[in-house]
């Protein structure tokens, strides 16, 4: 029973565990969040910007640029609204597994039957 | 005391200190349980916008995204069917929607916090915030009704082509998570006018909100991918 005692002391909820009353203290200021959001939203005007200018929009930059604009507030957005940077490892592992499990299944149909195929020959 | 009882004793404290019963891993189960629901969310729409790229390119009649077409039978004209700025100003509203939710579990945690200025109560207003996350996805969800019902009278419903079945699969698979999103935040802002929400509702008000902010990035992907790359 004494065996039983010690395995669980560490197992008892910690300060940082979810829903715990201090849990908030490693998280950001409102002051934080708001600049986050003013962040989120030059983002997006960058990339509504990048849409109507036709050179850009023809050049090889535009997909690109678009994407890494698109996941870095994906990242943004995950990383500080939803606390993941501050929580725990267990709930990183929960939405980063099946994410990349996710992402690896698009890149696999897309070399299946998406133009990335196309571009490397594999499908007409 | 047995050892056992100890054990028992040590895990009802924490239940008072931590705002949940007793569990191995120390967290609560609800959160546990909504990041799994995400991650298994993460797999459902990366399902739709696989089907979506795939097909992209690939209808054999109008009208398309981002190209107009003639109907070679009818000789009726077709611009480009996707509205860039009406789109981007909704886009707006759901990043917006997340901020004010943030702000929203911010003020419930902070609750007890003794607040002096003018501005200190707007932010610790979890009414306020909860409120504004409300409207401004009720708000998107008019600008989603408002796009579907133009595209089907410019002639694009779910069965024209490949590219309205996809499409419409989609954003309307969004559209219901965005539905139940709202009905989710406006019990919570029921709760809070009938009983005021205290810090030890922040994480009611924190899987509401991660929820949330999960459809919020599944909009910032479909923006890109659906919306302005053409």
């Amino acid at each position: 029973m004494a065996q039983h005692s010690q395995a669980h002391a560490p197992l008892t909820n910690a300060p940082d565990a979810a829903g715990a009353p201090d849990e908030h203290m490693h998280h950001p200021t409102a002051a934080t969040y708001i600049k986050v959001g003013i962040f989120l939203t030059l983002v997006t005007v960058a990339e509504v910007w990048a849409y109507y200018i036709p050179s850009f929009v023809a050049s090889r930059l535009f997909v690109p640029s678009l994407l890494i604009m698109s996941a870095v507030k994906f990242a943004t957005v995950v990383a500080v609204y939803m606390h993941l940077k501050y929580d725990h490892k267990l709930f990183r592992s929960l939405f980063v597994g099946p994410f990349l499990i996710a992402a690896m299944t698009l890149i696999g149909l897309m070399f299946l039957f998406g133009k990335l195929a196309v571009r490397l020959g594999i499908l007409n | 005391m047995t050892s056992l009882e100890t054990t028992m004793t040590s895990a009802n404290q924490s239940m008072i200190a931590g705002g949940h019963h007793y569990t191995t891993t120390g967290l609560d189960n609800r959160k546990v349980a909504i990041w799994a629901f995400i991650g298994s969310e993460c797999m459902l729409f990366t399902s739709l916008i696989s089907t979506y790229l795939i097909y992209k390119g690939r209808s054999l009649v109008g009208p398309f995204p981002h190209e107009a077409w003639t109907n070679p039978q009818t000789g009726q004209a077709f611009p480009p069917i996707l509205d860039i700025p009406v789109t981007s100003a909704s886009t707006f509203v759901l990043l917006m929607s997340s901020l004010a939710m943030v702000l929203a579990h911010n003020a419930v945690v902070n609750k007890h916090v003794p607040k002096t200025t003018t501005g200190e109560r707007i932010l610790g207003s979890s009414k306020l915030w909860l409120g504004t996350t409300a409207l401004f996805g009720l708000i998107f969800l008019m600008f989603q009704a408002y796009e579907f019902t133009s595209f089907v009278h410019e002639g694009l419903t779910i069965r024209t082509n490949l590219f309205g079945s996809s499409f419409f699969t989609l954003t309307g698979f969004h559209g219901a998570h965005v539905t139940a999103g709202v009905l989710w935040l406006l019990s919570l802002l029921a709760i809070d006018f009938k009983r005021g929400l205290v810090p030890g509702d922040a994480l009611n008000v924190d899987l509401a909100a991660l929820y949330w902010h999960f459809v919020d990035v599944v909009w910032i992907v479909i923006f890109t991918l659906v919306y302005l790359i053409q």
